[in-house]
């Protein structure tokens, strides 16, 4: 989706994501982060802030963390620690949260993303750092009753997070959508996150304001953070909105950044706008200070050095490798690995049976892509093996199969869960050709003028001989074609 | 050490959420001073070439398996609620979020 900047300004956007790390048990205590559970009904002492008790890090947890600060390029200090961001809250039971301040577990990384302005340009987008945290709970409005009391559930409590913090590199809506589904895209290929936006797995805020040329002078608006974004393409709106919505205010009153302090508003679906909210404590009122209760937390670099030889092959590498190998364009190899590993996994296994990467590629990303989209299936249900698909293309390469059959073929094999050979077999496509057909059977009923003379009697059966002598000179032949061509001949000689 | 000020009184009491009178914020503001007086002693101490302490015990990498533990019964989490519905902990109204 090429973007042609006509604005009068530059956009100046930063994220911050929040991942929620696919643990069993939550952050600092056993209490399970399954999602959709009764209200309360997974929390414990340590969670919602019982005095008297310790909070133990989850080692699978850091070791996540960990993984994805890597695979994001971080540098991961030797050493790290956990400080206390205290605010007061109702879904903050303790009254702070356990989260990292200056000592953060990895800084200063960088995702590459496809610039939008040039499409498949690599953009490299910076990352100021990644740090682990604790989820708070969530308060439930009753929308009706209006000013009526907030319902707090606490079992989100404690949950980790990865909180991943952007250097403001991006400059456009469409280019902050890309650079969360290479995200995401990375995430999920980690298996670090379920990245759930509806299950709150994945959440955005972004930091946004304008550069411009006023009377010959470089100046920015104030910055303002969007937050309540449900979606990418809800990030991409509420983003395209605010920019035109932070020049109109320039236009109106002038303000440039430090005349007016920095802003939260949130984005309203519905209403396609964003509106204000209440304006936060200076980050100075959260007086972090180290966690008394947490022990630090030391990383070599010989560990890290291990992990990142672990991590395997990421994204990035795959979609370059796809296209440098198989001579996929850019567009197929992302259709490709947005789908996730199970996927490609799938495409390469066929392309390597036939041969034949690019028509592979149309295969999967066309008739496999819609057929799993239609019987709302996943890769790993399709019961087509990826050597059958092989030998599919393999039939149509053979001139076995005429191309504008393959479909047909294809779907058969789909609905009866059979092999190419069996699926063209059953739809008859290896047919002999009618004319060779009669004149098979003309040869039969020559050759064999006692059976026509029974027949002639009236014993139809008698032609089942035929039959057999058909087969064994084309085994093609459809049997009930032979039968009643060959009645035909007889009645007629 | 520069003194304590009203002021500074005034601002965290507000984020402690302490409504203190007038004459409360003068006792305050005056033994406040006192204890962060005291404190300051440590002042005097030559902390030149000393590494900042993270943590007051010399130990690191304590970790606890991923394992789910079981959880409080619902009932038992919310037993010190000032007011619940039996499903969570009622609150007066969050508006604005």
């Amino acid at each position: 989706m090429p973007e042609t900047s006509t604005h009068p300004y530059t956009t100046v956007i930063g994220l911050e994501v929040h991942v929620q790390l696919a643990t069993r048990s939550k952050l600092f205590c056993g209490c399970s982060t399954q999602f959709g559970a009764e209200p309360n009904t997974q929390t414990c002492p340590v969670c919602i802030g019982m005095p008297g008790t310790l909070p133990v890090l989850n080692r699978s947890a850091f070791a996540l963390a960990l993984k994805t600060a890597i695979a994001l390029n971080c540098h991961i200090p030797e050493f790290t620690k956990w400080d206390r961001k205290q605010y007061y809250y109702p879904d903050l039971p303790k009254g702070y949260q356990i989260s990292q301040y200056d000592l953060p577990m990895s800084v200063d990384g960088f995702l590459e993303i496809s610039d939008p302005l040039e499409p498949y340009a690599p953009l490299r987008i910076g990352i100021i750092r990644a740090h682990l945290e604790e989820d708070a709970g969530k308060s439930i409005h009753d929308e009706v009753a209006g000013r009526a009391d907030s319902e707090i559930d606490l079992n989100r409590t404690g949950t980790p997070l990865l909180e991943i913090v952007s250097e403001p590199d991006l400059r456009s809506p469409a280019a902050s959508r890309i650079f969360l589904q290479e995200l995401k895209l990375l995430l999920t290929y980690l298996g670090v996150s379920d990245c759930n936006m509806q299950e709150g797995s994945l959440r955005v805020d972004a930091n946004v304001n304008l550069h411009l040329e006023a009377n010959g002078q470089r100046v920015a608006t104030p910055i303002v953070e969007i937050k309540n974004m449900n979606s990418f393409r809800a990030v991409q709106r509420a983003l395209e909105y605010e920019a035109s919505r932070q020049y109109r205010v320039w236009q109106e009153t002038g303000q440039q950044l430090g005349q007016a302090s920095k802003q939260t508003r949130g984005w309203d679906e519905a209403a396609g706008l964003t509106r204000p909210q209440r304006s936060k404590e200076e980050s100075s009122d959260y007086r972090y200070l180290p966690d008394p209760d947490l022990v630090p937390i030391t990383t070599s670099p010989a560990q890290v050095e291990q992990i990142r030889q672990s991590l395997g092959e990421l994204p990035s590498a795959l979609r370059a490798r796809l296209v440098r190998e198989g001579n996929l364009s850019d567009y197929d190899a992302n259709v490709l690995i947005n789908q996730g590993q199970e996927l490609v996994d799938y495409y390469q296994a066929v392309a390597a049976k036939c041969n034949d990467p690019k028509t592979a590629a149309n295969w999967v990303t066309q008739e496999v892509l819609r057929e799993l989209k239609e019987r709302e299936m996943t890769i790993a249900q399709i019961p087509i093996p990826a050597e059958c698909l092989a030998d599919l293309i393999h039939a149509i390469q053979q001139g076995q199969l005429p191309g504008t059959r393959a479909r047909e073929v294809f779907t058969l094999m789909l609905n009866d869960q059979i092999t190419a050979a069996e699926a063209i077999g059953k739809l008859g496509i290896e047919q002999v050709d009618e004319s060779d057909l009669v004149a098979l059977c003309q040869e039969l009923i020559d050759a064999n003028p006692k059976i026509v003379a029974d027949v002639q009697g009236g014993k139809q059966q008698a032609i089942g001989a035929l039959i057999g002598q058909a087969k064994k000179k084309n085994p093609n032949v459809d049997p009930g074609r032979v039968r009643s061509i060959c009645l035909e001949l007889a009645m007629k000689s | 050490m520069t003194a304590l000020s009203r002021n500074d009184v005034e601002k965290v009491a507000l984020l402690a959420r302490l409504q203190l009178t007038d004459a409360e914020l003068d006792t305050m503001t005056a033994q406040l001073g006192q204890i962060l007086g005291y404190v300051d002693l440590l002042a005097e101490v030559d902390t030149t070439d000393v590494e900042p302490m993270a943590h007051a015990v010399e130990l690191c990498n304590v970790f606890a398996t991923d394992q789910v533990m079981p959880s409080l019964p619902r009932e038992r989490a919310l037993a010190n609620a000032p007011r619940d519905n039996g499903r969570g902990y009622l609150v007066p109204a969050v508006l604005g979020d």
